[in-house]
């Protein structure tokens, strides 16, 4: 097979890999912001149900929660999904995988603002609502950034785990192409593109940090 | 009646008791100085006042805005000077945009720092910071203004600056509660000085009263600033 017609394929099934990058952030950067909210709130039904939660994510591998979410509805409540459902499962498994890590970055981003903020936000006669998003949680943006890159980066490799209920992104591509070519060069090219990728991702949060650099 | 009251004030954290029946009165136009040791219970009395601490037991009654200056400034770091004066007088108290600018000019102007509109609090010396913040304070036209240990954080030679900003206000008629280390300060800025110990007021009246005291807890606290 020519390298233009690989790259040609490579390059359908990374759209569907940025498809399941940007929609996972969509949902769980908001959903772990909730979540953090439940492991830090004062009743403790609700701070222990986020915690388990939490544990369970991070402790289990993704690919497993993959297969789980995509093949539970119907052992466990005998759903027979549609065809669609393949991509929606890889959405659910990111994002609540995701979730649970961007929840314990903002926990501690969150716990790292001074009780003076709040304080000090209180006297001025700043609601509850405006104090955390006017003054607490611009800060707490600041904090994180470092570490939610981190996570990022490491969701555009994880995309390649959807291979493994068979969602047509660019890793599935590149080892099916593989083995029927007898040839790695699919893989490396599409280690290429994940390498690219990445380094635009962080060249984005770089400059992201650099503007959140005017105050210390 | 008097702008502030507050009756039989009571506040434990768990066994420990920091306030045993706290009572005083602050008059429209007054500067009350609160002195004592470390633990005397006197900066949780401003916390309960400011409604930063919940009291167990006892009134207090306040009708009208309060400002409070702290220890540790506590501006928000990620907004400029300007719109750490200007934002709360804008959103909370939905006061024009424009009369809100003009008032913090003009309070920049009186703290001396019409040069920093658009600095960051972290570019400012601490002195700087806590004279942005004592006119954050006062750009919410409060009816009183607290000060929580307001040089405690500064290096001596910064105190003078902000010591002179509360004369001044003081001059202008600003009722004030300050509570304070600086005992030359407390005298001769204050028209009625409280001396905790214990959670309890020991000694309360004039200056010249509470400086002359018999009172044996009063002389040993004072004589370790004149030693």
């Amino acid at each position: 097979m020519m390298l233009s017609k690989v790259i040609e394929l490579l390059l359908g099934g990374m759209v569907t890999s940025i498809e399941i990058f940007l929609l996972t952030l969509l949902f769980s950067l908001p959903l772990g912001l909730i979540v953090a909210g439940g492991r830090m709130s004062r009743f403790a039904p609700l701070r222990w149900l986020a915690k388990i939660y939490i544990s369970i994510m991070r402790g289990t591998p993704l690919m497993l929660q993959l297969i789980v979410v995509f093949f539970a509805p119907y052992y466990v409540f005998g759903v027979n999904l549609s065809a669609d459902y393949r991509f929606i499962a890889v959405i659910i498994a990111f994002t609540i995988n995701y979730a649970a890590y961007f929840a314990e970055i903002y926990r501690g981003g969150i716990e790292s603002i001074n009780s003076g903020q709040y304080e000090a936000a209180q006297v001025l006669g700043y609601s509850k609502l405006e104090t955390f998003f006017i003054i607490i949680m611009p800060q707490v943006i600041k904090v994180v950034l470092p570490s939610i890159t981190n996570e990022v980066i490491t969701l555009v490799k994880d995309t390649s785990l959807s291979f493994v209920i068979a969602i047509p992104e660019m890793f599935t591509v590149a080892k099916q192409i593989a083995a029927s070519e007898a040839s790695i060069s699919a893989l490396l090219v599409a280690g290429l593109f994940y390498y690219l990728f990445n380094m635009l991702v962080a060249f984005v949060m770089e400059r992201v940090e650099a503007r959140l650099d005017y105050y210390e | 009646m008097s702008l502030l009251q507050v009756k039989n004030l009571k506040k434990s954290f768990d066994d420990n008791v920091v306030l045993k029946d706290i009572s005083l009165n602050v008059e429209k136009g007054e500067v009350l100085a609160i002195i004592g040791p470390s633990g005397s219970g006197k900066s949780t009395l401003l916390r309960c006042i400011t409604d930063l601490e919940q009291e167990d037991s006892g009134e207090i009654n306040f009708e009208g805005t309060f400002g409070l200056v702290f220890q540790n400034f506590n501006l928000f770091p990620h907004h400029s000077v300007m719109k750490n004066i200007t934002n709360a007088p804008i959103r909370v108290q939905k006061r024009d945009k424009k009369e809100v600018f003009e008032h913090a000019r003009k309070l920049l102007g009186q703290m001396g720092l019409s040069d920093k509109e658009d600095a960051y609090p972290c570019e400012l010396s601490g002195g700087q910071q806590q004279r942005v913040s004592i006119a954050r304070a006062l750009a919410m036209n409060p009816d009183i203004l607290f000060f929580d240990e307001p040089t405690s954080a500064l290096d001596p030679e910064l105190t003078g600056e902000i010591l002179t900003v509360i004369k001044d206000l003081a001059a202008q008629h600003m009722t004030m509660v300050i509570v304070t280390h600086e005992m030359a300060f407390a005298r001769n800025v204050a028209d009625t000085i409280i001396f905790m110990d214990n959670g309890v007021i020991v000694e309360e009246g004039s200056p010249d009263e509470v400086f002359s005291s018999d009172n044996q807890r009063m002389k040993d606290f004072l004589g370790k600033f004149y030693d």
